[in-house]
């Protein structure tokens, strides 16, 4: 069994996020319970499960929007201090939510520097720089890009994506979150995701690509971590187990002889 | 990231008509021109009628027009706030009592309180009764903030509270007595004869609004040139730069074209030790103070709305309130200073409305908060959040008035008055939803 699992690439470095016992509950359900993940320097890894499996709920705690009820968070091996998304963006760690979380009333340039706008030299907004570096931006990212005086409530599909996610590269994100990215998306806009995912990569950012979908993730993660019921069932190289063997630990919460299993897996 | 072509390459084919064309090159928002028509339309409107049921047009002179730009001040202020709250996708109910309450308290300081330590008349009476009824106002903004902030108690219900509460201590605060008069200095912020600039300070005024225009426009202009953004064409910088001066020349005039009565003119006279001449004397009123000061906050709020990062988090609150949460807005606090400014801005209306009584009583802006979200909503701002604009505000705070006072001028009864009131609120709301569904 134990030569089934190839050599660990990242042994000896130190992982960018370490996430260790974590737990939130809300109410009496147990939303994330003890569960821990890792994330290293230019991998991505697939945090698998099924709607409700807590995986969004644990990610969100990594972003700052949940506090979380115990557990220790790692950033580069020292311990972080995530109590609000604010934080997070001190470390690094950017976010792309399933919902995409814009505010629809304003335009590309606003939303990509929410939070962080650009001031002149008398503290006012300076919208005519934040529409500059918006037009460089997005003209990476998606060069027919032209509306950048609409609200991002007229935009399509499509285009709030790319909006989303040139808010999290653009400021030098080492850990990216996408979580559902293109659960929106058409079939060549979900391959032109998959290619920014791959360019990220090579930049040595570390990336935790959320999915309920296998399909979506197996190809671009060279790890997966699966969770059940607030719990990690298991976490494994794409290279030494099958996509079958993945649906078993989602579903069944089987851990296959290619992964490691954690406390969620099912003992038989 | 397909459909972008397809997009971009439909706009051309896309045939406009010379309005359209015209609406774009000058970027022009046309629900502005919509309320501004509005707002002729009735003042024209109620002029005809009078001329022709009363057979004196009453509204369209400098006296009325005059008259109507010192009601509208105390509204126009606390619209400029309401914008933000209803931005943000909150209520405030409370600010007529709040408006009351500030108004005794500070009525109390200046002519109970302040005399007796300052002596009767002294210059600095009305500075430190403005700034502690609008540090008062703040607070209590303030509390108001906090309780929907961070005990997440909703903005409708503790703003109803308030508005029974403050009312309530309104009374309290002088067992229902009327202060009067109001310190000498003070009573100039609400207006009246003494009230103004007169009229070589309102053609100062006047100019330095013309010079504001011009050098908006130039530094918009060299902005986009800057950044190599497209560029409104000339002519249409010069026709906006002429219609804004024109605008403003125009209401120099009109205020400037009201004279003192004769009885003024003769008390002015015998004070400054100087004869009136025979036939009479025209010193004109100029702009009232409370217009100024209405100017003054409609600019500054402005500015706060568009240029600062305030701003900008007040509208993205609107937008998407767990969104500006997740980029890291402190979206709590911002409630809180959303809601102490609106109390600011009420107690600079009620320095208005009580310098312009010369008292404080307790029944002060009552009705007030139905005016004020009324203007605010009538200008644009929308309650699903997000949307609305200062000036838009103003604009409704000066529809909401000329309509008030134009049904007094032509006779029209209390009871007419409170319909036609409510029924165009109504109305104007619902035109609003058909302008926005169509341009959306």
């Amino acid at each position: 069994m134990e030569q089934a699992i190839s050599p660990d690439p990242n042994a000896g470095k130190t992982p960018l996020i370490d996430m260790q016992d974590i737990s939130i509950a809300f109410g009496g359900i147990k939303a994330v319970d003890h569960a821990s993940c890792n994330l290293y320097p230019g991998e991505v890894v697939g945090l698998l499960g099924h709607n409700g499996a807590g995986k969004s709920t644990l990610i969100k705690i990594l972003s700052g929007a949940y506090p979380r009820d115990s557990g220790t968070i790692y950033v580069d091996g020292a311990e972080a201090t995530i109590t609000n998304p604010r934080h997070a963006k001190d470390y690094g760690i950017e976010t792309i939510y399933q919902t995409l979380a814009l505010a629809d009333n304003v335009d590309a340039a606003a939303n990509l520097y929410l939070g962080r706008e650009l001031l002149t030299r008398w503290g006012t907004l300076d919208d005519a720089a934040m529409e500059a570096e918006t037009r460089k931006v997005m003209g990476r990212l998606n060069p027919n890009f032209q509306r950048f005086k609409d609200p991002v409530k007229q935009l399509s599909g499509g285009q709030r994506q790319s909006v989303a996610i040139a808010r999290a590269i653009h400021f030098n994100a080492r850990i990216l979150i996408m979580d559902e990215p293109t659960a929106a998306l058409g079939p060549a806009e979900t391959e032109q995701v998959g290619e920014l995912i791959k360019q990220l990569k090579k930049d040595g950012i570390g990336i935790f690509l959320i999915s309920h979908d296998i399909h979506d993730v197996f190809d671009l993660a060279d790890r997966v971590t699966v969770m059940k019921n607030g719990k990690i069932v298991g976490d494994a190289r794409t290279s030494d187990v099958t996509k079958d063997e993945v649906l078993g630990m989602i579903i069944l919460g089987k851990c296959p002889p290619g992964a490691t299993p954690g406390p969620g897996a099912s003992t038989e | 990231m397909s459909e972008d072509i397809q997009e971009s390459a439909a706009e051309p084919a896309y045939k406009e008509s010379a309005l359209v064309k015209f609406l774009r090159a000058t970027e022009v928002d046309t629900r502005m021109l919509g309320m501004v028509g509005a707002l002729l339309l009735i003042w024209v409107g109620f002029h005809v009628y009078g001329q022709i049921f009363n057979g004196f047009g009453a509204f369209l002179t400098s006296r009325n027009l005059w008259n109507l730009s010192v009601q509208t001040s105390s509204i126009a202020v606390m619209a400029t706030g309401m914008v933000l709250v209803i931005v943000t996708r909150h209520i405030d109910l409370s600010v007529g009592s709040l408006l009351g309450v500030t108004a005794m308290m500070m009525g109390v300081l200046q002519v109970w309180v302040l005399p007796q330590y300052l002596g009767l008349g002294h210059p600095m009476i009305w500075v430190i009764t403005v700034i502690a009824g609008i540090a008062f106002g703040a607070m209590i903004g303030a509390f108001h903030g906090y309780l929907i902030a961070y005990l997440g108690i909703p903005a409708f219900i503790v703003t109803l509270g308030g508005l029974l509460v403050w009312r309530g201590s309104a009374y309290l605060v002088a067992r229902g007595e009327t202060i009067a008069p109001v310190d000498n200095t003070f009573k100039l912020i609400g207006g009246g004869p003494y009230g103004t600039v007169g009229s070589t300070g309102t053609f100062i005024v006047g100019f330095l609004l013309c010079v504001g225009i011009v050098a908006l426009l130039v530094m918009g202009r060299r902005q986009r040139i800057r950044f190599g953004f497209p560029l409104r064409p000339m002519w249409a910088e010069y026709l906006i730069g002429a219609v804004g001066s024109a605008v403003v020349v125009g209401v120099v005039l009109v205020m400037n074209s009201y004279p003192w009565p004769a009885g003024i003119v003769r008390r002015y006279a015998a004070e400054n030790n100087f004869e009136v001449p025979e036939g009479g004397m025209f010193i004109s009123h100029g702009f009232a103070i409370p217009v100024l000061v209405a100017l003054a906050v409609g600019v500054v709020m402005t500015f706060i709305a568009t240029r600062t990062r305030f701003g900008r988090y007040v509208f993205a609150i609107g937008g998407n309130p767990e969104a500006a949460e997740l980029a890291g807005i402190n979206t709590k606090k911002m409630t809180m200073l959303i809601f102490a400014l609106m109390g600011a801005l009420t107690a600079i209306s009620a320095v208005i409305a009580s310098a312009r009584l010369n008292s404080a009583t307790n029944a002060l802006g009552q009705l007030d908060e139905l005016y004020v979200i009324a203007a605010a909503v009538i200008g644009g701002t929308s309650f699903a959040g997000g949307i609305g604009t200062i000036y838009g505000a103003i604009l409704g705070a000066l529809v909401m008035q000329s309509l008030q006072s134009g049904m007094v001028l032509v006779g029209f009864d209390a009871a007419i008055q409170q319909m036609v009131v409510g029924g165009v609120l109504v109305v104007a709301v619902w035109l609003d939803s058909l302008y926005r569904r169509k341009s959306a």
